[in-house]
């Protein structure tokens, strides 16, 4: 075998390995194409939040011993609905809403874990992932839900880019919108629930804005740019996973260093919008 | 056109293609709209006229169902528009996200989503209507563009095909003109001419006194109430002229008669702002 390919298989002989790598690009495919919509809508603070106050429900799912992420789906759907509640209402501003159920969420799974024994251990795996402690259950699990959320972001597909594009379009055609906009929570909810294992709480949001930012610049329509999305987390991913294996990073961090450092590139050499092409526009034009 | 409008069975022939029964709106305790009672009938071009703050883009609202009435009804055939989708209202266009990955084609497709329903796609006689949307508005040459990239008053007739590909019968614009040439105008008003022809009602929106006056069947005009709804020459009295502008009309002394001049502003209106 060339040593290139050895070098390339190498880590995956190991079965953590493997199912890392199965965790990893499942992530690598679900979040950014529900990240598309999360950055056409501007819920990147919301996104945000919802990880964080998913905490308390992996804590307390943990210490009454059910599965974690049952715990974690739970507590992210109630507060997803309760968001989108607050939101309607006048008298209190979105963001700070959001920002107080936020913070005070993210406080109670901090405190609840603080009381337990291995807290260091368990708050650094909940905050940046353990992709390499994925069981094959865990796997199957991810899978589950990520089909359901592909599924709903399929079948929907022309409702969600109404209510994106153009909600008072929407709202004279008579679309459900409140459903729509709740549902596009309660899959918010879930995603952050797969991506807990691979990429933590703390970096949940890079997987969902920067590959679909990333994909902005480059398509020019919404189909395109889930594709390029999903291509973009997928490649961050697999380069993340061997920078983790080679460098000896954390798994998550590797991940969403490159996808970063891929925004970057593209953010400058993108063809239409990207810094470079509409610096040289100016200087011909 | 005509035989491309399918209506639906529960449409009240008989009946107005748009009834505004005592429509009152209040927005924080001010009131928006003062109980206003009016009819248009398919196939009608009507204006609505009034200085900023009126109430024009509220009303539109309303007959559109986006915004609730706070007491009164609107009928659209003779029924509450629940549920209606005969009615497209095209709001000012700085409202919507330019910037967002949408072709134009696709952008007159979310038209007809809901003609197409639920877990559906659009089949090809969906595309074909889009198509034709685009060509009745000149801009087949454009539907692979995303919709950013088009001027202004392309954007506008964009949207107007969104509204044909609708299949609406009743049609709302509201601003269509501001800030567009007069070539741009002339096109959306010999549309709208063309659509009035195969009976749609159009209900419009504009600060152009001139444009109302000249080019459509009946004037709305509006400031917090109905001061006056008729055809132009009715509604364009000193008095009522006075009532809706307050201080800001001149007159003109002008071969055969006085020409009325109001200054409407021409800056957006307050109230789009609230969205």
């Amino acid at each position: 075998m060339a040593e290139w390919m050895q070098w390339l298989v190498e880590p995956f002989r190991y079965e953590f390995m493997l199912r890392g790598l199965w965790a990893s690009l499942i992530v690598g495919v679900v979040c950014p194409v529900l990240g598309t919509y999360v950055v056409l809508r501007g819920m990147a603070f919301l996104g945000d939040a919802l990880a964080h106050i998913i905490l308390p429900g992996v804590v307390i799912a943990f210490m009454i011993g059910w599965p974690l992420p049952v715990g974690a789906l739970i507590i992210g759907v109630v507060a997803a609905l309760s968001i989108g509640a607050i939101g309607r209402r006048a008298d209190i501003k979105e963001d700070a809403a959001i920002g107080v159920v936020f913070a005070g969420a993210f406080a109670l799974g901090v405190a609840l874990i603080s009381v337990q024994r291995s807290y260091a251990v368990d708050l650094a795996h909940i905050l940046f992932g353990n992709l390499l402690g994925v069981s094959t259950a865990d796997i199957r699990l991810m899978l589950g839900l990520g089909a359901i959320v592909m599924l709903a972001i399929f079948a929907f597909y022309k409702e969600f880019l109404v209510l994106s594009f153009d909600p008072v379009l929407a709202a004279t055609l008579r679309l459900p919108v409140a459903f729509l906009q709740n549902m596009l929570l309660v899959l918010l909810a879930i995603v952050i629930v797969i991506s807990l294992q691979a990429v933590g709480v703390a970096l949940v949001l890079a997987m969902l804005v920067t590959p679909a930012s990333a994909a902005l610049l480059l398509a020019r329509r919404l189909p395109v740019m889930m594709l390029l999305s999903a291509g973009i987390g997928v490649f961050s991913a697999l380069v993340g996973l061997y920078l983790s294996y080679y460098a000896d990073i954390v798994s998550g961090s590797a991940i969403v260093l490159v996808a970063t450092l891929f925004f970057g590139v593209v953010f400058l050499f993108a063809p239409r919008k990207g810094i470079l092409s509409s610096l040289l526009r100016r200087n011909l034009g | 056109m005509a035989q491309l409008i399918t209506r639906p069975p529960s449409h009240d022939r008989e009946a107005p293609a748009l009834s505004m029964e005592a429509v009152h709106f209040e927005y924080d305790g001010t009131v928006v709209l003062r109980s206003v009672t009016a009819e248009i009938q398919a196939g009608e071009l009507v204006a609505i006229v009034g200085p900023n703050g009126a109430g024009k883009t509220t009303l539109l609202k309303i007959v559109a169902g986006v915004l609730k009435p706070d007491q009164g009804s609107v009928r659209v055939f003779g029924h509450r528009p629940g549920g209606h989708v005969c009615i497209a209202y095209v709001p000012q266009r700085s409202q919507v996200d330019l910037s967002f990955p949408v072709t134009v084609a696709e952008v007159v497709m979310m038209g007809r989503i809901r003609k197409i329903g639920p877990f559906r796609w659009p089949s090809k006689a969906d595309w074909t209507f889009v198509r034709q949307a685009l060509q009745r508005v000149g801009m087949s040459e454009f539907a692979e563009r995303q919709i950013g990239e088009l001027s202004g008053g392309q954007q506008q007739r964009v949207f107007l095909a969104q509204a044909l590909a609708q299949e609406a019968e009743i049609i709302l614009l509201d601003e269509p003109f501001t800030g567009l040439d007069i070539s741009s105008q002339e096109a959306i008003l010999s549309m709208l001419q063309e659509l009035k022809a195969s009976s749609v009602a159009i209900l419009v929106s504009t600060h152009d006194l001139s444009l109302a006056n000249q080019r459509f069947d009946r004037v709305m005009l509006l400031n917090r109430r109905l001061i006056a709804f008729g055809v132009p020459a009715e509604v364009f009295i000193r008095p009522n002229l006075l009532e809706a502008y307050g201080g800001h009309v001149h007159d003109l002394p002008e071969a055969g008669g006085t020409m009325v001049l109001a200054e409407p502003c021409c800056g957006d209106d307050a109230e789009a702002e609230r969205g």
